[in-house]
C-alpha cells in the first residue's frame, strides 16, 4: 500500500523528521486561504499516487495566493497519468542549498534492508543508479540488530561529508529506519532532502507499506486510498480478485498468475492484444467465483472476445462451467473461447455445449492453449 | 536419487486438522508420500486418516523421526510455524502459506542462514519426484517419473507444462515449485546444483517470470557451473511496468526484472529459452533426445 505524499510527511513529522509547513486543500478556496496563512511563495502539489508527478505538471509554484488559488484550480478534478487528482498540498516555497536522495529498501534477493544516499536528490532512484553510480551510497544492515551509526558514519566519512552535514543526516535517517521498522515499509525514502539556511527538510516524502502486514496496522488501513488504483482495479479488489488492465480487446481469465501471463503472453505472440490480466486464485468450486471474474472482465468495454483457460486440479470442471453459464445469462455480450483441463473436465464441456446449443450463446471449446489463443485473436479480428 | 524428496521421505503436516491440512494430507497419503505425523497445538493424541496429530513438531519428530515438514497454517501463524519447524532440525520446511508479512519472512531467513533446515516457499505448490514422493498440492496426473527435473516460480502454468511433457512421453525426476514469493526460500541458484549432482536428471526445464533477479542469479551459475542442458521458459513478456500480476514477486520495479532482460540473460549463459508456451515440448524434446 502506497501513502499519499501528505500522509507520509504527517508520519515524518511525527517521528522527527522536519518537513515544509503546509497543510491539504481540498478547493481552490481553501488553497487561497493556506497560502495566505503561509505567507510568500508556495508551492502548489497534486496528491496522486503516481511516480514522476512534478514532470506531469503536478507540482507547480505559486507567487502569491491568487495564483495559488488559480493553480489548485487547473489541479483539482485534473488528470495526472491516467489518476484523478482530487487534493492539492500547499506547502512554503524552500530555500533551496542543496538536494539529496535518501531512501530505506528491503533488498529481496540479499533478504535484507538497505539504506541509500546521495547527493544527487530530486532525480528518482534509478535515473541516479544510472547516471551517478559513484555518488550511490548503499549501506545493508541486519534486520534484527538495525541500521548502526558507525555504519552511516564510516560510509559517509569516506564520500567526504562534512561532520556536522553527517550529524544533520544520521539523526534524520534513524529516523526514517525507525518509521520503516514500525509501520513494515517495503520502501520510503525522502527525494529530495532539501538543505536550507536552516537545516535539512523533507521536501517530498514516500512511503509503501506490506500490504500482507496491514492486520498489524489498523491505523494505516484508515489512510487506505481507493485512488491507489485504476477504477476497474479497484472494483476488482473489492471482489477480491488478482486485476490488471492491460489495454486491448481480448479478455484473459486464468487460474494461476503465470498461467495468466502466459496466456497473454501467447495471444501477442499470435498478433493478438490482451486487454487484462486476471488470475482468478482459488475458490472455483463456487461458480459464483467465476461468474464475478467473468463480470469484472467484461466492465471494460473495450473487450470483444474473453478466453478463459483453467487447469482445474483439485476444482471439479462442471463448477467452472456452471459459473461461466450464469455469468452469460446475465449478459452475454462476447463469444467465449474455452479451455478447460482438469476433475471432471468431460462434464463440463457438455453443460457448457449444451448451453450453447440452446441459448444461441457464442462458446468455442479448445483443447489447448494454443488453439484458444488463436481463436480468440482470430475473433477480435488481430489476423 | 531425485532431489530434495523421494520414497525414504518421512514427512509431518503442520496444521493437519485444519480443512487444507486435512485434504491435502488424504491427497498426499494416496499419492504414496510417508505421512508419519501431524501437528496441531491441542489436539496432540487424536488422528487424521490413520496419521497421529502431536502437540510440537518437537514432540512429532521425536516420536516419528521425521526428516521433513509441510506447513498449512494462516499467514498470520506461519512465521511462529516455520521457526518451529527450524528449531526442531528438520532438513526440509515446505511452507504452502501465502500472504506471509514481509518482515516475519526476513526474521525467519535471518534464522535459516545460521541453520541446517531448507526452506521451500512460502506460498509455493511444494514438490513431487513421481511416483516415489509428493510434498505439496501437485496434482497427481501431469506428472509421470522420468530424467528432466523442473525448477518454477509457478503453479498451474508448471502443472499444465508438466501435463504437455508427460503427454509426450518426457517424465521428471523431481519437479519443485519455489512459489511466487519474492523472498523464497530455495531458489533457482538453489535447486540448480542438485540437479546437476543429481544422477536421475539429465536436463532441467527452469519456468520463470517477471520480477526480480532469481533468473539472471540462475543464469550466473549456468554459465559457469552447469554442464546439463537447461532449457528456460519465462512468463510476463506482455506485463506492464510497476503493476503486481498475481504473484507478490511477480512485478516490473523501476524497469527492473522484465521479461526480456531475464531471457537474454538465460540465453547468455548458454539456456535455450522456448519462445512460448506451445515450443517448451519440442524444445525439451530436442535436447533430450
Amino acid at each position: 500500500m502506497r501513502l499519499h505524499e501528505y500522509q507520509a510527511k504527517k508520519i515524518f513529522s511525527e517521528h522527527g523528521i522536519p518537513v515544509p509547513r503546509g497543510r491539504l486543500a481540498e478547493t481552490p478556496g481553501e488553497a487561497r486561504e493556506i497560502a495566505e496563512e503561509l505567507g510568500g511563495e508556495v508551492v502548489v502539489k497534486a496528491q496522486v499516487l503516481v511516480g514522476g508527478r512534478g514532470k506531469a505538471g503536478g507540482i507547480k509554484k505559486a507567487e502569491n495566493p491568487d495564483d495559488a488559488e488559480r493553480i489548485a484550480k487547473e489541479l483539482i478534478g485534473s488528470y495526472i497519468k491516467g489518476h484523478k487528482v482530487e487534493k492539492v498540498l500547499v506547502e512554503e516555497a524552500l530555500n533551496i542549498k542543496e538536494e539529496y536522495y535518501v531512501g530505506y529498501v528491503i533488498d529481496k534477493s540479499r533478504k535484507r534492508p538497505a539504506l541509500i544516499l546521495s547527493r544527487k536528490g530530486g532525480m528518482n532512484v534509478e535515473e541516479i543508479a544510472e547516471k551517478y553510480p559513484e555518488e550511490m551510497l548503499k549501506i545493508y544492515f541486519d534486520p534484527l540488530w538495525g541500521l548502526q551509526d558507525y555504519q552511516v558514519r564510516k560510509t559517509l566519512f569516506r564520500a567526504e561529508f562534512s561532520s556536522s552535514e553527517i550529524s544533520e543526516l544520521l539523526k534524520i535517517i534513524k529516523n526514517l529506519c525507525r518509521i520503516a521498522l514500525k509501520f513494515e515499509a517495503e520502501l520510503t525514502e525522502i527525494n529530495p532532502l532539501v538543505l536550507t539556511d536552516t537545516g535539512f527538510i523533507a521536501a517530498d516524502a514516500r512511503l509503501n507499506v506490506d500490504d500482507n502486514s496491514l492486520y498489524r496496522h489498523p491505523e494505516l488501513l484508515k489512510l487506505r486510498d481507493a485512488t491507489e488504483v485504476d477504477e476497474l482495479e479497484r472494483e476488482a479488489i473489492l471482489n477480491g480478485l488478482n486485476y490488471v488492465r492491460i489495454g486491448g480487446d481480448i479478455g484473459i481469465i486464468a487460474n494461476g498468475a503465470g498461467l495468466a501471463m502466459a496466456t497473454m503472453d501467447l495471444v501477442k505472440l499470435m498478433g493478438g492484444e490482451p486487454a487484462n490480466f486476471l488470475d482468478t486464485g482459488g475458490g472455483l468450486a463456487d461458480p459464483q467465483k467465476m461468474k464475478t471474474c467473468l463480470e469484472q472482465v467484461l466492465k471494460d468495454e473495450n473487450v470483444k472476445v474473453v478466453f478463459v483457460n483453467i487447469f482445474a486440479e483439485i476444482t471439479r470442471c462442471e463448477k467452472v462451467a456452471e459459473g461461466i453459464i450464469l455469468a452469460m445469462q446475465n449478459f452475454n455480450r462476447v463469444p467465449h473461447v474455452i479451455k478447460l483441463v482438469g476433475t471432471n473436465e468431460e462434464l463440463g464441456k457438455q453443460l457448457l455445449r449444451e448451453y450453447a446449443e440452446k441459448s444461441g450463446a457464442e462458446i468455442h471449446l479448445v483443447d489447448s492453449i494454443e488453439e484458444g489463443a488463436k481463436k480468440a485473436v482470430e475473433i477480435a479480428g488481430g489476423v | 536419487m531425485a532431489i530434495l524428496i523421494d520414497e525414504t521421505t518421512e514427512v509431518i503436516v503442520q496444521g493437519i486438522t485444519g480443512f487444507q491440512g486435512r485434504f491435502q494430507t488424504k491427497r498426499m497419503l494416496d499419492y504414496g508420500t510417508k505421512i508419519v505425523g501431524g501437528v496441531s497445538p491441542g489436539k496432540g493424541g487424536e488422528d487424521v486418516f490413520g496419521v497421529p496429530v502431536f502437540n510440537t513438531v518437537e514432540e512429532a519428530v521425536e516420536e516419528t523421526g521425521a526428516n521433513t515438514s509441510i506447513i498449512y497454517v494462516p499467514a498470520r501463524f506461519a512465521y511462529d510455524a516455520v521457526l518451529e519447524a527450524i528449531d526442531s532440525g528438520l532438513d526440509l520446511v515446505v511452507c504452502i502459506t501465502e500472504g506471509i508479512p514481509l518482515y516475519d519472512e526476513m526474521k525467519i531467513h535471518h534464522r535459516l542462514e545460521s541453520s541446517k533446515t531448507m526452506l521451500l516457499g512460502p506460498n509455493c505448490p511444494g514438490a513431487i519426484s513421481p511416483e516415489k514422493s509428493k510434498v505439496g498440492l501437485l496434482p497427481d496426473r501431469s506428472f509421470a517419473p522420468g530424467r528432466l527435473g523442473i525448477v518454477s516460480r509457478s503453479g498451474t502454468l508448471t502443472y499444465q507444462i508438466s501435463e504437455n511433457l508427460t503427454r509426450a512421453g518426457i517424465g521428471q525426476s523431481t519437479v519443485v515449485g519455489i512459489g511466487g514469493d519474492p523472498m523464497p526460500g530455495l531458489t533457482f541458484r538453489d535447486i540448480l546444483p542438485m540437479f546437476e549432482e543429481d544422477d536421475e536428471t539429465d536436463a532441467v526445464l527452469l519456468i520463470g517470470e517477471i520480477g526480480g533477479s532469481a533468473e539472471e542469479e540462475a543464469a550466473e551459475y549456468i554459465a559457469t557451473k552447469m554442464s546439463k542442458p537447461v532449457i528456460g521458459y519465462i512468463a510476463g513478456i506482455t506485463a506492464p511496468l510497476g503493476k503486481r500480476m498475481g504473484h507478490a514477486g511477480a512485478i516490473i520495479e523501476g524497469g527492473k526484472g522484465t521479461a526480456e532482460s531475464k531471457i537474454e540473460a538465460l540465453r547468455d549463459a548458454g539456456v535455450i529459452v522456448a519462445q512460448s508456451l506451445h515450443d517448451v515440448v519440442d524444445t525439451v524434446r530436442k535436447i533430450m533426445r
